[in-house]
């Protein structure tokens, strides 16, 4: 440790400031205080970030610091330790300063909302628990921060109680993120057995010296559990089934949370662990896959989808997908490049989308909407920033890194790049198609849409001059070389030129489809008929798990266990010791009649048996 | 010393008694029968404590059967007060009209 | 006669008698105020555990009975330092939620939760077999009372459950406990670890299994270890607040403690070698129990299954045999104290408004009620393992502890773990979310002073075991690791003696 201490506790603990003031006191207070207590806390956490930041300087070595031990049992030991090193300096300043704006932005959303002031608790904490997840410098840290977000997370989401909808959201947010967590928490178990610590420095220094893993081993079930984690964390295949319901949330909640950071974080933990997947290959190979068929999958959902926020929903499901696709082929430079890129333009768009919904007084579906660039035009002119951020037009943010990720999957395996082109393609689409159907043509909706206040349309500006610059200022996998060395191979200007000419027909395609002539979608749909069902019915994975998890877990606990084996088995065993003590005590009573007389007879009859016993074996 | 009579027709003496005590007390009805078959049961106990004592010259059965007489005699006391006041309220000393405290 | 476990220990003794002598209109107050005292007076006896570590303080040892002797022997440790704390703040909080509560026989009421406290103390503390079996029955009585009595509906039958399945364990312990006195000469506990220790007392294999069976088998009932549960969800049901806030909270850690002190540290060669079905039998009383909960329409009900599951977690630690699996057991036991006893009381809370304990009469509370939502919510959110709060910190080192031995068990414990979340949550979105019908809306007020009072402590408790566990853990741990020693040194003397029939230690 050459640095002094920077007090990196503030970090965390001002927004957690903030979340007991408003938790608190916040229902006495007017708004106007609530908000500023929010956006000031989390704002100084941002200061305090760059404080450090420029007093640690360059960041060559990790910078820890030790507070006091949290946990100590045996050889156990876990401190209360954070850390810096350049993968954290980027997650901070990415949660911390897009948190601020967000922050910002909802004040105006939120403004005639019932529970500002627990709203806003609710995000400080989320921002406390964000922020220890990232400094986080053993697992256990990253855990508790991990585990922190969602439950935050599943308080948002659930935040409009009233609404059953909502509840139900929130509990399956929670308890997918739970299957995750049960990987992620064997994947630390395991870590103990083998390397005895659970600190990143210990850890890593014990496995950077070994061998890379030819078939599974040790290493290889950590990644793989580690990667379950994520998985769960980050809505990746098999476990994704909760975000797009999560969007019942507060749209500003999907902009931070579901969209900006917190499923982020698995992308984030896989690239802190790198050093362990790169030592296990076949996990590596899952995580590509998965990312790769996450991506695929979660794009043509979006295709089909008509709730704005659902459409944006799947994709950044397909988003992260491209990002585990990254770390997968061993590009995790670039996977967190476009964590900071996708960041920038999905907050965007979803507080655009938010901006959208506000202007309509609640209304999320586009079939309802259309013709609305003259009406807001600010909203819509920073909405085209993200648009072409996220089609990966030349120069904006998107491009940069998708171009990254795209050229380390060829160099990985040629096919997963074609793979990430066509899917590169659909995003062009789907987004496109989103912007077409409300932003052009005719207004189709009944409410009059008004243009979102400068709270609100402020930060979005902000956002949409990082999407359009952000990826050619960061140059994010050049700072983080230290530590993820950059992929070899050549940089092939043809791939990056079908990569873009792919998004350019994904937008020009929806042009046709929505714009000039809008009654292909309709029959192009009814020609594809199921797959177009399919599609749109989210390839009924939802009722796949229902029928397949939920409703035998459920019954065969009410019916099998509770009915017959807690009622029946073991209660009637118990019960069936007392009515056969009763029996037995039944048949004693006969003895008992209370007669003296019949008592003499007994024993009289017993001294009888007994002389004659003793008789019988010979007097003595 | 001389022995005219052997223990042992003490012994079956108090036996032919004790069985008679056992049978009275078994099959009679009046309580005042039963209560006295069980003073024939004590004294044909004392009859063979004070036969053993005699036979081997030792004061245990002497003082054995002194105990039984003396609770012998309270009992008599207490249970012929009790069945003075059954009667009284009963008119009846039949053992089997007694047996309200059963149930 | 002069030490302040004495005191702890006599006051509410004294209490038990006085609340019976004085009149019933100061029976709740002195209850309370006596409760208190005993309460600030057990904070003191933290005091040579913070000058010098762990060791047996506050020892008395004096002889009780002459023949067969049996002596008057208390003392603490870090393991049962916590549990005695954990008894004496649970009792003045249960006199504050019955005050409205309990209205019937209000005297009696106190009087009988005095003797509880007296008895729980007691089984704590003893150091004397005979001694901790009076204990041990002690508690029964109160409890058998506080359930037949105050209870609900069915509480007889809860009561005669409960009380005819305690009593089959304990006639067990017992038996065992007069076999040792035979063997030994002395009921003694520190005598008898003392003569294992030093090989002068010791079992054949078979004479060993049966003793650590009869003893588990006790304790494995109170606990409750899958299939010996079905007595809790009863008890519970029909228990009044109070009785299940102490039942839960304190009671079923009697079985976790009984497991801890007497089982692994006297018998240490059976106990290793049960182990592999015990443990069996405790994850599947953790998924089992998180399974039924999850199906339970009565509010109790689910909370006592999820005890089921929670305790099974204890086990799974006890039998680990390692430094963190007993360290994560016994803080288990506290945090599944302070945060069950705080969902049976609020539970109970919701009882008072609506009088129904049935999930499906609730929904909406969270409109009416906002702090007792938020109270409620907390504490689930402790029960269902969330780090910073204190039931993380007890499962976590308890599946570490196992992962240390064997994967799977983790594996399949960690299961319960996602189910608890499941189960937890779904009776909070019924009971809290949605739309509150008008009646339920002017039934429900919110917490008032009182009810604060009593659930405060509980919250800021589970966030403090939570976040600062070197407060607490360091005792445990030393304690632990001096009865790991004594099972380790025991399995140890076993091998190394080739006929261990021919030591008798009388």
């Amino acid at each position: 440790m050459e640095h002094a201490s920077q007090q990196l506790w503030l970090i965390p603990l001002l927004p957690l400031l903030g979340f007991l003031i408003n938790g608190l006191f916040g229902r006495r207070f007017p708004n106007l205080l609530v908000g500023l207590i929010a956006v000031g806390t989390v704002f100084g956490s941002f200061l305090w970030v760059v404080k450090s930041l420029q007093a640690l300087g360059a960041l060559e070595h990790a910078h820890v610091e030790h507070y006091y031990t949290w946990l100590e049992s045996g050889n156990l030991n876990i401190g209360v330790d954070l850390m810096i090193d350049r993968l954290t300096a980027v997650m901070l300043l990415v949660v911390t300063g897009i948190g601020t704006l967000i922050h910002i932005y909802a004040t105006g959303y939120m403004s005639h909302e019932g529970g500002f002031y627990r709203f806003f608790a609710y995000l400080n904490l989320f921002m406390f628990f964000m922020l220890t997840l990232v400094l986080g410098a053993n697992y256990l840290m990253v855990f508790v921060g991990w585990e922190g977000v969602g439950l935050c997370s599943y308080l948002l989401i659930g935040f409009y109680t009233l609404k059953k909808s909502a509840g139900d959201a929130a509990k399956k947010a929670f308890i997918v993120n739970r299957i995750g967590d049960f990987g992620f928490t064997l994947a630390m178990f395991l870590m103990f057995v083998h390397f005895g610590s659970f600190d990143f420095k210990t850890v890593f220094d014990k496995v950077a010296p070994m061998a890379v893993e030819q078939t599974a081993g040790p290493l290889t079930w950590i990644a793989l559990l580690l990667f379950v984690g994520a998985a769960g964390k980050s809505a990746q295949i098999p476990l994704y089934v909760w975000l797009p319901d999560a969007m019942e949330g507060p749209t500003p909640v999907s902009a931070l949370i579901h969209a900006a950071t917190m499923v982020t974080a698995g992308v984030y933990m896989v690239a802190r662990s790198s050093v362990i997947f790169l030592r296990a290959p076949e996990a590596m190979d899952v995580v590509a896959v998965v990312g790769l068929a996450t991506a695929v999958m979660a794009a043509t959902i979006g295709l089909a989808q008509n709730d704005i926020k659902k459409v944006f929903a799947y994709s950044t499901v397909s988003q992260l997908g491209y990002m585990f696709l990254a770390c997968g082929v061993g590009a995790f430079s670039a996977g967190i490049y476009h964590v900071v890129t996708h960041a920038f333009f999905k907050a965007l768009l979803f507080l655009g989308a938010g901006s959208v919904i506000h202007a309509l007084e609640g209304e999320q579906d586009m079939r309802h909407m259309g013709g609305l660039m003259s009406k807001i035009p600010i909203t819509f002119a920073v909405l085209a920033c993200a648009w072409v951020a996220i089609a990966g037009v030349p120069p904006f943010a998107g491009f940069y890194s998708k171009d990254e990720i795209l050229l380390a999957a060829h160099h990985h395996h040629p096919w997963m790049y074609w793979v990430g082109v066509a899917t590169a393609a659909m995003t062009a689409f789907y987004v496109s198609r989103a912007m077409f159907m409300t932003f052009f043509g005719k207004y189709r909706g009944h409410h009059h849409p008004h243009e979102s206040p400068f709270v609100m349309w402020g930060p979005l500006a902000v956002l949409a001059v990082l999407s359009l610059a952000g990826g050619w200022y960061f140059k994010i996998p050049h700072f983080l070389e230290p530590l993820f060395p950059l992929a070899e191979g050549a940089h092939d200007e043809t791939l990056v030129y079908i990569s873009v000419a792919a998004g350019a027909a994904g937008i020009g395609l929806a042009w046709l489809f929505y714009v000039a002539s809008p009654a292909l979608p309709d029959s192009i749909a009814n020609s594809l008929g199921g797959l177009y069902k399919l599609v749109y019915n989210k390839y009924f994975v939802d009722e796949a798990y229902n029928a397949a998890i939920v409703n035998p877990l459920v019954n065969g606990s009410r019916s099998l266990l509770w009915r017959v084996m807690d009622a029946g088995v073991i209660d009637g065993a118990v019960n069936g010791v007392g009515s056969l003590s009763r029996s037995i005590g039944g048949f004693v009573r006969l003895f008992q009649s209370g007669n003296i007389r019949s008592y003499a007879a007994w024993v009289t009859l017993g001294c009888v048996a007994v002389l004659v016993a003793l008789g019988m074996a010979g007097g003595r | 010393m001389p022995s005219a009579v052997p223990v042992s027709w003490y012994l079956i003496l108090s036996a032919i008694l004790f069985g008679l005590g056992v049978a009275g007390f078994l099959f009679r009805r009046n309580i005042i029968t039963v209560f006295m078959s069980i003073e024939l049961m004590l004294n044909a106990v004392n009859l063979s404590l004070v036969a053993f004592s005699y036979q081997h010259n030792q004061t245990d059965g002497h003082i054995f059967s002194f105990f039984v007489m003396v609770v012998a005699a309270a009992e008599a006391a207490v249970g012929l007060a009790i069945i003075l006041t059954v009667f009284k309220n009963r008119s009846t000393l039949a053992i089997d009209d007694v047996s309200s405290l059963k149930n | 006669m002069t030490n302040l476990l004495n005191w702890v220990l006599a006051l509410p003794l004294i209490g038990f008698v006085a609340v019976i002598a004085l009149p019933k209109s100061v029976a709740r107050m002195v209850t309370l105020l006596l409760s208190l005292v005993v309460f600030v007076m057990s904070l003191g006896l933290v005091a040579p555990f913070l000058e010098r570590g762990n060791g047996n303080w506050f020892v008395t040892d004096v002889p009780w009975i002459q023949s067969p002797e049996i002596r008057y022997h208390i003392s603490l440790d870090g393991l049962s330092l916590w549990l005695v704390i954990l008894s004496t703040l649970l009792t003045p909080i249960c006199v504050l939620i019955s005050w409205k509560y309990i209205d019937t026989r209000v005297k009696e009421f106190h009087a009988f939760l005095l003797l509880l406290e007296f008895g729980l103390i007691g089984v704590f503390v003893s150091m004397d077999l005979f001694l901790f079996y009076v204990f041990w029955e002690v508690c029964l009585v109160p409890m058998y009372f506080l359930i037949g009595i105050w209870g609900h509906d069915r509480r007889i039958y809860a009561a005669v459950k409960f009380f005819l399945y305690t009593m089959a364990g304990s006639v067990l312990m017992l038996v065992a406990i007069i076999y040792l006195y035979n063997k030994a000469g002395t009921f003694d506990y520190v005598n008898l670890i003392d003569l294992m220790q030093r090989g002068r007392l010791t079992f054949t294999q078979t004479e060993q299994f049966y003793l650590f069976l009869a003893f588990f088998f006790a304790f494995a009932i109170k606990v409750p270890l899958f299939p010996l549960h079905t007595w809790l969800p009863d008890a519970h049901v029909e228990a009044p607040t109070a009785g299940s806030v102490m039942l839960a909270a304190v009671m079923l850690k009697m079985g976790t403690y009984g497991l801890v002190r007497f089982c692994v540290p006297m018998f240490p060669q059976a106990a290793r070698q049960n182990a592999d079905w015990i443990v069996t039998l405790a994850i599947i009383g953790i998924i089992y129990g998180a399974l039924v909960a999850l199906v339970q329409p009565n509010m109790k009900k689910l909370v006592a299954y999820s005890s089921v599951s929670h305790l099974g977690f204890v086990v799974l630690g006890i039998f680990s045999f390692n430094q963190q699996g007993l360290d994560g057991a016994v803080y288990q036991m506290l945090n599944h104290g302070i945060s069950t006893g705080a969902l049976f009381m609020l539970v109970g809370f919701l009882y008072e408004r609506r009088h129904s304990l049935e999930i499906a009469d609730y929904g909406g509370v969270s409109t009416p009620a906002p702090a007792l939502t938020t109270a409620f919510i907390v504490t689930t959110l402790a029960s269902v393992g969330l780090p910073t709060l204190n039931n993380f910190v007890g499962e976590f080192l308890v599946l570490q502890a196992s992962a240390l031995v064997n994967i799977w068990w983790t594996v399949f414990a960690a299961i319960g773990v996602i189910l608890s979340a499941g189960y937890m949550l779904w009776m909070v979105q019924r009971t809290f979310f949605g739309e509150a019908t008008e009646d339920l809306r002017h039934h429900m007020a919110d917490l008032n002073p009182r009810e604060v009072a009593a659930i405060v402590p509980l919250l800021f408790l589970m966030l403090w075991m939570g976040v600062k566990t070197q407060t607490f853990l360091p005792y445990i741990s030393q304690a632990n690791a001096r009865i790991l020693q004594q099972s380790q040194s025991g399995v140890e003397f076993r091998a190394a003696t080739p006929n261990p029939e021919a030591a008798n230690g009388r």
